[in-house]
């Protein structure tokens, strides 16, 4: 990528706010923007699979809760460094993924929607009773292991900065995605499986490739926010809550759309972070998301990025 | 269930406990036939859970067969049922089992409501579409819901005098509750096959254009349709709450254990649902004794995903989509 | 020397149904093949066998030699046997250059995002869709979207096209035009099997003729030989009198 590209400019723009608190040195900010990049990137992960592929994955939590397993099962048992758990949680569950992928994605539309809720009652049913991570009760992390990073108040800043740098490269993925000839055959499975397969496209492969690959950068980003959580339990991990909520940022952004999906999901995080301080609002929560999603999905299927992509038809090339 | 030598678990499962110490064996086969007894009367128990599982579930497979639609505000419907009969139950002090009529109409006319806001306009288009709107007013009926009565239980306290069986005694409440199932669900087979109206949800099931074609107004139809779906769904959880305690989420597992039972009983076909239910609270029944309870849903899940990958287009889509 | 699709015994049953049974065919380099017949007589369904769209119940697909009977659509487009559809399928919310981009990407020869795209153009260009190039496929006519529905097929440079029903629903003008592009085709050494009912076109672009009856061949020969062949006449076209001026400047001689 180019510094020609508009959308090199946009990555800049958008990495540049998530370094504001750490010039400022504000961790309050910190905290905010560091769930603002969570959000972006399950959500860019999960536009990969719905807005790219067609296929809505409801269990899209499941790669960030098995990156979280993975990643503190690693640190804490393995004694490896955070980065090399993260890494390798973002491997194991991407490969899982692929042949989780294989199987499920023979199903089509609405089936696999329900497969995909599905596995995430089976994973984290599994993982209740799984004893080296834990059962019930989770997995701990022991103060020492942020002391590899220089202790806790230096740990928290590395955490927060690793995430900002998996969001970048999920923005990044969903660009070159986009842009690519593999792009191109999700594209025409979305629009039509059938007629992608008689083009030429290996449809079975091809889908369990974007399937896996929308699990690697999540589960990096469970294994860094378990870390800094210093906990993970199985409801946390695989809260079908926040698997849901990410379909309804993207939607909000413009499914389909890189900064469209990146858009829905700060604005979301913003918004809700607005409901929560309010005392009036912070228990009509979950009322406003659903008539926000309902809104969306009935008079705007194109999301904001959509709404303003037919506005100004112009604005399509600069913001993918 | 109330039971001398079983308890509840968090999940107001039965846990049976064999444990003849305090029994002093009477003779060798004694403790062997106390297990199998034991057995018996868990799978039985089942049985009488997995009917109004059905009851459910023929609300979710009503809808999808006749719309295409998986109906996501279903668990929210299931929770409605519960606080329904409790509020009637608590407020007005009518009989849990009166208060049946009620919900249910009730239940019929926010399903229209439903299908009028946020199901008419997707109907036909991609799936997403119906998943995102149905799932919608799931979060504003649950959020509502909580707002009103947090999260915590709440139980109908009814007590019907049962029989004992064993170690076990089965409480009325249980055999009502599955007589009620059956009844419904038999009464719902009847409706679709002899009734005017169950005559056009299955003609617009077959064929909307077809049907339109011969001047079945389809919409009004299909609203009815989903009002009856919701209502089954609240019936159920108006049965389910004289079993159990509940709580605002508790639709959400019945739900889940909906399109478990869905996927059992096959498609679009309430009878199915209801001896896919059966099957589910047989197989939750006669695993019990065996394993710890809490891997019960990782075999339910993990088998419900199998059912839909192995037969993808067999048990589970009568027409093949597109 | 085989020939360059060879089909024997090609059956499918649905249920009790045999909507394709028993059908042999070849097909020869740079030859033009109709394929004709009632309707249901199961000429969509074969093309579906032929690109594996469907699996057959019985009998062989040989393409070029080698065997690719039950192999999935996507391994049969990459061994040079593309199609159209009947009933159009275009890539909807995509623009019409990507959707020919697919077919070049993923045709008989693996090729780059640019280098593709730039084959689609060409392709536009011949099809006489390069002006909408940039338009949603779902806004072209019928007409351009069974332009559009070759051009796909074409990008993936195939040995050999099936065409279904190309010509249907088109005004004389577009179906002038599309003739053409056959003509052309032809020219560059593809091989063509065409379902059509647009009898004048079939006969006088035609090698030869394959009729297709109640899922079995009921006939097979030269455009003239078929048009007068007594079962094909009482099946199919009719009229022997007007099956004869069907075939036009070529059964002149064949008129008794």
């Amino acid at each position: 990528m180019s510094p020609k590209k508009p959308f090199f400019w946009v990555l800049v723009a958008v990495i540049a706010v998530f370094l504001v608190p750490v010039l400022t040195n504000n961790v309050s900010l910190r905290e905010s923007l560091l769930l603002a990049a969570i959000y972006i990137i399950l959500t860019s992960n999960l536009n990969l699979m719905i807005g790219f592929t067609g296929y809505v994955n409801f269990g899209n939590i499941v790669f960030f809760g098995l990156g979280g397993y993975i990643g503190l099962y690693l640190v804490t048992a393995g004694g490896l460094p955070l980065v090399a758990a993260a890494a390798l949680a973002g491997a194991a569950v991407g490969a899982i993924a692929l042949v989780l992928g294989l199987g499920i994605l023979r199903l089509r539309g609405a089936y696999f929607a329900l497969a995909t809720i599905g596995i995430v009652e089976a994973i984290q049913a599994f993982v209740a009773n799984f004893e080296p991570w834990g059962g019930a009760t989770g997995l701990y992390l022991s103060f020492q292991a942020y002391q590899a990073l220089g202790g806790p108040r230096e740990a928290l800043w590395t955490v927060y900065l690793l995430l900002v740098a998996v969001m970048g490269l999920s923005l990044f993925l969903c660009y070159a995605v986009k842009n690519s000839r593999f792009g191109l055959a999700l594209f025409a499975i979305r629009e039509d499986e059938d007629t992608a397969a008689v083009l030429g496209v290996r449809t079975p492969l091809y889908k369990a490739t974007a399937y896996s690959l929308s699990g690697i950068l999540p589960a990096m980003a469970g294994a860094l926010f378990f870390f800094k959580q210093g906990v993970i339990q199985p409801e946390q991990a695989f809260d079908l809550t926040l698997s849901t909520e990410a379909i309804v940022m993207l939607m909000l952004g413009g499914q389909g759309t890189v900064t469209g999906a990146a858009l829905g999901a700060f604005l979301y995080e913003q918004f809700r972070g607005i409901l929560l301080t309010s005392t009036v609002f912070s228990s009509f929560q979950l009322v406003i998301a659903g008539a926000l999603l309902l809104v969306t999905v009935l008079f705007m299927p194109g999301g904001l990025m959509g709404w303003l992509h037919r506005r100004w038809p112009r604005l399509r090339k600069v913001l993918e | 269930m109330i039971v001398s030598r079983s308890q509840h678990n968090t999940n107001n499962k039965l846990v049976f406990r064999p444990d003849g110490e305090d029994h002093p064996s009477e003779s060798e086969h004694e403790p062997e036939r106390r297990f199998m007894l034991g057995l018996f009367a868990s799978m039985l128990d089942g049985v009488l859970v997995g009917a109004v599982y059905g009851l459910a579930a023929s609300g979710l497979t009503l809808i999808w067969g006749v719309m295409d639609v998986i109906n996501l505000t279903h668990g929210a419907m299931v929770t409605m049922g519960m606080f329904g009969v409790y509020l009637l139950f608590t407020e007005t002090g009518l009989n849990p089992y009166a208060a049946l009529v009620p919900v249910a109409a009730l239940g019929f006319v926010a399903g229209v409501v439903v299908y009028w806001t946020a199901v008419h306009r997707v109907v036909g288009r991609p799936p997403l579409m119906s998943l995102l709107t149905t799932f919608a007013v799931n979060l504003m009926v649950i959020g509502t819901g909580t707002i009103l009565w947090s999260t915590s239980p709440y139980n109908v306290d009814v007590n019907l005098p049962g029989f004992s069986l064993g170690d076990y005694t089965f409480t009325g409440n249980h055999l009502l509750a599955a007589l009620a199932a059956l009844i419904i669900a038999g009464g719902l087979s009847l409706f679709l096959g002899r009734t005017r109206l169950g005559k056009a949800i299955r003609a617009v099931a077959g064929n909307r254009m077809a049907a339109e074609l011969m001047g079945i107004p389809s919409s009004q139809v299909l609203a009815r349709a989903f009002g009856i779906g919701i209502a089954l769904a609240a019936l159920a959880g108006a049965l389910i709450a004289t079993l159990f305690p509940f709580t605002v989420l508790s639709g959400g597992s019945y739900e889940l254990k909906s399109f478990v039972v869905t996927v059992l009983g096959g498609l679009g076909n309430p009878t199915g649902a209801l001896a896919g239910g059966i099957l589910l609270g047989l197989m939750e029944g006669g695993l019990t004794p065996f394993i710890t309870v809490s891997w019960i849903p990782v075999i339910e899940f993990a088998l419900f995903v199998a059912v839909l990958i192995a037969f993808p287009h067999g048990l589970f889509a009568r027409r093949p989509r597109r | 020397m085989s020939a360059l699709l060879e089909v024997t015994g090609l059956c499918k049953h649905f249920g009790g149904l045999r909507a394709v049974d028993e059908v042999s065919f070849t097909v020869e380099e740079g030859e033009i093949l109709g394929l004709i017949g009632p309707n249901g007589a199961g000429k969509s369904t074969l093309f579906n066998l032929i690109t594996g769209v469907m699996p057959p119940s019985g009998g062989r697909v040989r393409l070029a030699g080698t065997d690719i009977t039950g192999w999935p659509p996507y391994r049969v487009v990459r061994s040079g046997l593309a199609r159209t559809h009947q009933i159009v399928r275009p890539l909807n919310d995509m623009t019409v250059l990507d959707n020919c981009t697919v077919g070049a990407c993923f045709g008989s020869e693996t090729l780059g995002l640019s280098q593709a795209r730039r084959v689609a153009g060409e392709i536009l260009e011949l099809v006489a869709l390069a002006d909408c190039r940039h338009r949603l496929a779902s806004s072209l006519t019928i007409a351009g979207k069974k332009r559009l529905e070759v051009a796909r097929a074409l990008c993936a440079r195939p040995k050999l096209l099936l065409l279904d029903e190309v010509l249907a629903g088109l005004n004389p003008t577009e179906v002038g035009r599309m003739i053409q592009v056959f003509r052309a085709l032809r020219k560059g050494g593809i091989a063509i099997v065409m379902i059509e009912h647009l009898m004048q076109a079939v006969m006088n672009l035609s090698d030869r003729v394959v009729v297709l009856n109640f899922g079995r061949k009921i006939a097979e020969g030269r455009p003239h030989e078929v048009a007068t062949d007594a079962g094909v006449v009482e099946a199919y076209l009719g009229d022997p009198h007007i099956a004869a001026r069907l075939t036009g400047p070529v059964s002149d001689g064949a008129t008794p």
